[in-house]
């Protein structure tokens, strides 16, 4: 049996490892269309910072690691997918052939379709090489504009001040990290940044970048502000890497369709990772979360469709998100903006930058986000996946949020107590 | 093989004294500091009840799979799950998957630390005065 997986991110090497684990001699091939070993861009702020080396974003640290697996990774980018054939078209002009396919090619950085945006200085943060070129224009002094404070944004914030450059960002939205944030919550992101000397326009868009004198480009908005940079770096948003499949009968929403298997709309072709748009814990629908988590779970489940066939399904995945702002540590976890019909449980001390919301259905609950928490902050998501009910805990959370790991254990005690008893 | 010994967690016996605390705190940062103790002690009805609370070395180990940079590993001797420190990267993903929330963000390191049993001689264990917390085979 010959499983090809396209792609070398988590997710891939998720389901590679997990493949061999279940059919150690089945045949596994990963196609890594980066000339560097399976890295993990989730690092690479951190490569940014300095605080590690290149190395240091491996997803796997031992250079023989998937060599000793019997696993092949290939540096080969694939072009096309011939189902019928069964094979995968390979950039260089070769083909590879499979028995059962995974697509794991992830999501790529966008740029906003605005005048300028293609000039030599404008990068996207992204992958190991868009690193390298703003480490090399990241100077100390230098004039830097971000555009976007999503994740991406927030997360190389910090990286970026370090490097001690003048920092302005620019987001279009009215307040911080919006896919994670309500309004109380991503504006004290703002003002952390702010007090940290970081420009920050909310409300605000690029209209254009022109190339100004020398090597300075001049960044317009549309509120008519000309603002200088040497460098732009765009966050604004990613997109799944769906280009390649056209043509090849799968069906392609925001990312490549799953059933509660893994697998497209295509026999034997199977999505996972930020390339996916797989069952979300919470509502059930299906969409791209395009976070770690899901990622590794995706690959998980992948793999056992792939061994054993479409037998054991996916739960779906709660959606959830970490961020350090600056310092500032953020969280959010499954339906954080609440359901119809539901209560919420909140704290804001925006003198000390904390912040704690909860949403409950009935007594159980059913999304949180918070700011400045940084113990126990797992408990969220073993609430919301358990679906434990509170009971008592919920008026006692209504009162007040922050005992949400007392309320966690008292929960998890009476559980301990009725099976052993 | 052999079951690899535990932490027993006794809340019955706890006082809520936090030497368990300060033990930790001591070994793994070299302070004594309850903030710093990967072994946490929760009360409750103003203390009428404590338990005493810390990482099971599940067999999941959802910190483990979910790392993006191989900073965790199983100690196959002892079946904890360590961090590596000079591979943790500090993303602090691991501390949200836990749900146990027994993986958390060190201020002081920029790392994630989570109780290792001390290498097979954990402190809390051996300064708990009540024998709420022993190390030995569960039963």
């Amino acid at each position: 049996m010959h499983h090809v997986i396209i792609g070398a991110g988590p997710a891939a090497v998720s389901a590679a490892e997990h493949i061999k684990k279940l059919d150690a001699r089945s045949e596994v091939t990963m196609l890594a269309a980066e000339d560097v070993p399976p890295y993990s861009r989730m690092a690479i702020p951190y490569y940014l910072v300095g605080n590690i080396k290149q190395e240091g974003t491996y997803l796997r640290k031992n250079a023989d690691h998937f060599e000793k697996l019997g696993i092949t990774v290939k540096h080969a980018r694939a072009s096309a997918i011939n189902p019928q054939a069964k094979s995968v078209a390979l950039s260089g002009g070769d083909s590879i052939g499979y028995d059962k396919l995974l697509v794991a090619t992830g999501a790529t950085a966008t740029k906003p379709p605005i005048p300028g945006i293609d000039l030599e200085g404008v990068y996207n943060c992204w992958s190991l090489a868009d690193a390298h070129k703003i480490i090399e224009k990241a100077t100390p002094g230098s004039d830097v504009v971000l555009m976007g404070a999503g994740f991406i944004g927030c997360i190389i914030l910090e990286s970026l001040a370090a490097r001690k450059v003048n920092l302005t960002v620019i987001e279009m939205e009215n307040r911080m990290v919006s896919r994670m944030t309500n309004r109380t919550m991503g504006t004290m992101i703002k003002d952390w940044c702010v007090d940290k000397g970081i420009k920050v326009l909310t409300s605000t868009k690029v209209d254009r970048i022109d190339a100004g004198d020398g090597q300075a480009f001049a960044v317009t908005t549309n509120t008519g502000d000309k603002i200088p940079a040497d460098l732009v770096i765009c966050a604004t948003g990613v997109r799944s890497n769906t280009a390649f499949l056209d043509g090849s009968g799968i069906n392609i929403d925001m990312g490549v369709v799953v059933d509660d298997y893994m697998q497209t709309s295509v026999d034997d072709i199977y999505a996972a990772g930020d390339v996916a748009q797989g069952k979300d814990f919470s509502t059930g629908d299906y969409y791209v979360q395009a976070i770690q988590p899901t990622a590794v779970e995706h690959g998980k489940v992948a793999a056992q469709s792939m061994v054993y066939g479409n037998v054991q399904a996916n739960p779906g995945n709660v959606n959830m998100n970490v961020l350090d702002t600056v310092g500032l540590i953020s969280t959010s976890f499954g339906m954080w903006m609440g359901v119809d019909g539901g209560e919420e449980s909140e704290l804001v001390d925006k003198d000390n930058y904390r912040y704690l919301n909860l949403q409950f259905k009935d007594d159980v609950l059913v999304g949180a986000s918070s700011l400045g928490m940084t113990q126990h902050v797992g408990v969220m998501r073993g609430l919301i996946q358990t679906k434990a009910p509170l009971g008592e805990w919920k008026d006692k959370l209504m009162e007040n949020p922050t005992r949400l790991s007392e309320a966690y254990l008292a929960g998890a005690q009476a559980q301990h107590q009725n099976n052993t008893a | 093989m052999t079951t690899p010994k535990t932490l027993i967690l006794d809340a019955d016996k706890c006082t809520s004294c936090l030497q368990c605390e300060m033990a930790c705190s001591l070994e793994h940062e070299g302070l004594f500091s309850p903030a710093f103790s990967r072994i946490k002690v929760f009360e409750f009805e103003h203390g009428k009840r404590s338990i005493p609370y810390t990482c099971t070395q599940c067999e999941e180990a959802w910190c483990m799979q979910v790392c993006p940079t191989k900073a965790i590993s199983v100690n196959s001797e002892l079946g904890t799950k360590v961090v590596d420190e000079s591979l943790c990267v500090g993303c602090k993903v691991c501390t949200m998957a836990c749900p146990y929330g027994t993986i958390n963000y060190n201020t002081r390191s920029g790392k994630v630390t989570k109780c290792d049993l001390c290498g097979g001689d954990p402190k809390c264990a051996e300064v708990c005065p009540t024998d709420a917390i022993t190390y030995g085979v569960a039963t």
